[in-house]
């Protein structure tokens, strides 16, 4: 088993907008093993209050052993990573979870909402270093367009295009990702790859079933530990009982999982 | 001395402990429901260095618990209601057993049930079974509906309870007692009179948290139990009233995370810990507190872990 429990030093902290945040970690260790769609477990200082660590996706690695998470402020542990400086210390604990299966013999088709756009980015990033013969298709949404616009020029640096929709319509098409997916034509050999709110997970799940398209999602749930300990992340399972997100997911095949909205 | 010294006379600082007829290397042990059965730790620590593991409660036939939300943090704490989820006790024995005797620590399964009958039964089923250190006999969930919680409030329930296990099984019987009771210490004693060999205390502290915004409570089943470095106090007191009012050891237990944390339960009264929320934030708090109690078993010249036991200064 290849987690770890890191001290790791924080080397770039990117205000993206007002409440936007993008932190570079330099965790060597966690950036070698780490899989499109895993994620970490950072911990909040070293007070007891706020006790729990928080998970996040990891974004991107890079060879130089940065991994990087992709957070809005919505609350206290995030306000407390907002706060943080270049060159603090913070133990990352990971990588941790099931990522996404890629899928080779499909067209990929990456769907992202808001911050759910980090760990496709990674994604998308080792499609490209594979080289599938199909180029990706690329579906991101947000809020406005000062949310979206930097989050798309990392695809557009990875020569990927992408079709962007966001909330207000300052970029792209005015409404929803799924507006936009319903107008693309992947061909029947589609594996769909999506992470954002669970509205948007959910409609894109019950569109990829009508049009029979395969469909990864990565669930976002409350967690204490990260990894299988605690049994707090549970997701309804469509076969009775439940799957914990942290072990069995966060990525799971969408059939897996019950949408309660 | 230099840290070569150091190291050397770590090996010979006497961190030894007895529950009943269970010798341990040293006081530090996992709380139940916070270590999962073990092998989720494998990949961050030593666990072969703990006194014991205390896994996940086991029921007589496999639990899916509570619907989510199941947890949420508080102001340093958590709430948690996962009812008891576990692969039950046929699984328990052929799965997770196994894996655990490789990892050569002490295991003490923690049961649970909804009637004296079904504690009397899964008792039986592990009697047999190669590996058990001791039992650890659930009386306490605040999670569930029935059973559990109604043997912890009751004393004559929690002797009965204690006794049904005690009947069936030969290695060391520990019952773990509910905070939310008017007198932990009848409890305390009501167990002892049926048969335990040590107590473990405390669980969880009821609780509640409500979302101002949605006006609705937070967790699904409504309450869950409170732990973490906020129940601290309230679980030393506890451990000090009982440890004066029964003559069985006592294993300390609520927001404990490090090693002074460790020494403070001793002092009052406890003879074992077990750390259970801090495994979520630290999954090396448990080898942690082993190394800094042995260290501090130096510092101090003790001649062992055991005269900080009732060590309290009073006046």
């Amino acid at each position: 088993m290849s987690q770890i429990q890191e001290k790791t030093e924080i080397v770039r902290i990117e205000r993206l907008t007002d409440d936007v945040i993008r932190i570079t970690i330099d965790a060597p260790e966690i950036a070698m093993s780490a899989l499109p769609g895993q994620f970490v477990m950072i911990r909040m200082g070293n007070s007891s209050d706020p006790l729990l660590r928080r998970p996040f996706s990891i974004s991107q690695t890079s060879n130089a052993g940065h991994i990087q998470i992709l957070f809005k402020v919505v609350g206290r542990g995030t306000r407390y990573l907002a706060h943080c400086r270049e060159g603090e210390y913070i133990s990352v604990l990971g990588p941790l979870g099931q990522g996404f299966k890629i899928d080779m013999e499909k067209t990929s088709c990456l769907i992202g909402g808001g911050m759910g756009i980090a760990p496709l980015l990674f994604l998308g990033k080792r499609i490209r270093q594979k080289g599938l013969k199909v180029d990706p298709i690329v579906i991101l949404g947000a809020r406005t367009r000062a949310e979206l616009l930097p989050l798309l020029t990392d695809f557009e640096q990875l020569d990927l295009k992408v079709h962007a929709a966001t909330d207000d319509g300052s970029l792209g098409h005015h409404g929803l990702v799924t507006d936009v997916f319903k107008t693309i034509d992947p061909g029947p050999d589609c594996m769909t790859y999506v992470c954002g709110p669970k509205m948007m997970m959910a409609a894109v799940h019950l569109y990829c079933k009508k049009m029979e398209y395969s469909c990864q999602v990565s669930v976002e749930t409350a967690m204490a530990c990260g990894m299988g300990a605690c049994l707090g992340c549970i997701v309804p399972a469509a076969s009775g009982g439940y799957v914990h997100a942290c072990s069995d997911g966060p990525v799971f095949d969408a059939e897996e999982i019950v949408w309660e909205i | 001395m230099s840290p070569k010294a150091l190291n050397s006379s770590a090996s010979v600082a006497d961190l030894r402990v007895s529950l009943g007829d269970l010798k341990l290397k040293n006081p530090i042990m996992t709380a139940s429901g916070t270590f999962g059965y073990g092998q989720e730790f494998v990949p961050y620590m030593n666990i072969h260095r703990l006194g014991a593991v205390v896994v996940k409660g086991i029921s007589l036939f496999p639990r899916s618990g509570n619907p989510p939300p199941r947890i949420v943090e508080t102001p340093c704490g958590m709430l948690n209601a996962i009812g008891l989820e576990n692969v039950g006790v046929e699984r328990f024995i052929s799965e997770k057993i196994p894996a655990l005797q490789a990892i050569n620590v002490p295991v003490v399964v923690n049961i649970l049930g909804d009637t004296v009958q079904e504690y009397s039964e899964i008792t039986k089923r592990l009697a047999d079974v190669e590996g058990i250190a001791a039992i650890e006999v659930n009386i306490s969930c605040p999670n569930v509906k029935k059973g559990g919680v109604a043997f912890g409030s009751v004393p004559k329930m929690a002797e009965a309870v204690t006794k049904a296990v005690k009947e069936n099984i030969s290695v060391p019987v520990f019952v773990k007692l509910s905070p939310n009771v008017t007198d932990i210490t009848e409890i305390g004693r009501a167990v002892e009179d049926g048969g335990a060999d040590a107590v473990s205390l405390i669980n969880t502290l009821i609780g509640m948290a409500i979302d101002h915004r949605t006006r609705r409570p937070v967790l699904a089943n409504v309450f869950g139990g409170l732990s973490g470095p906020a129940i601290k106090p309230v679980a030393i007191r506890m451990v000090n009233l009982v440890a004066q009012a029964v003559s069985i050891p006592v294993i300390g237990i609520g927001g404990i995370e490090t090693t002074e944390d460790v020494i403070e339960f001793l002092l009052a009264g406890a003879t074992a810990v077990q750390l259970g929320t801090a495994n979520f934030v630290n999954p090396r708090a448990s080898e942690e507190a082993v190394e800094g109690l042995t260290q501090y078993v130096i510092d101090e010249k003790l001649l062992s872990v055991r005269e900080l036991i009732g060590g309290l200064v009073l006046s």
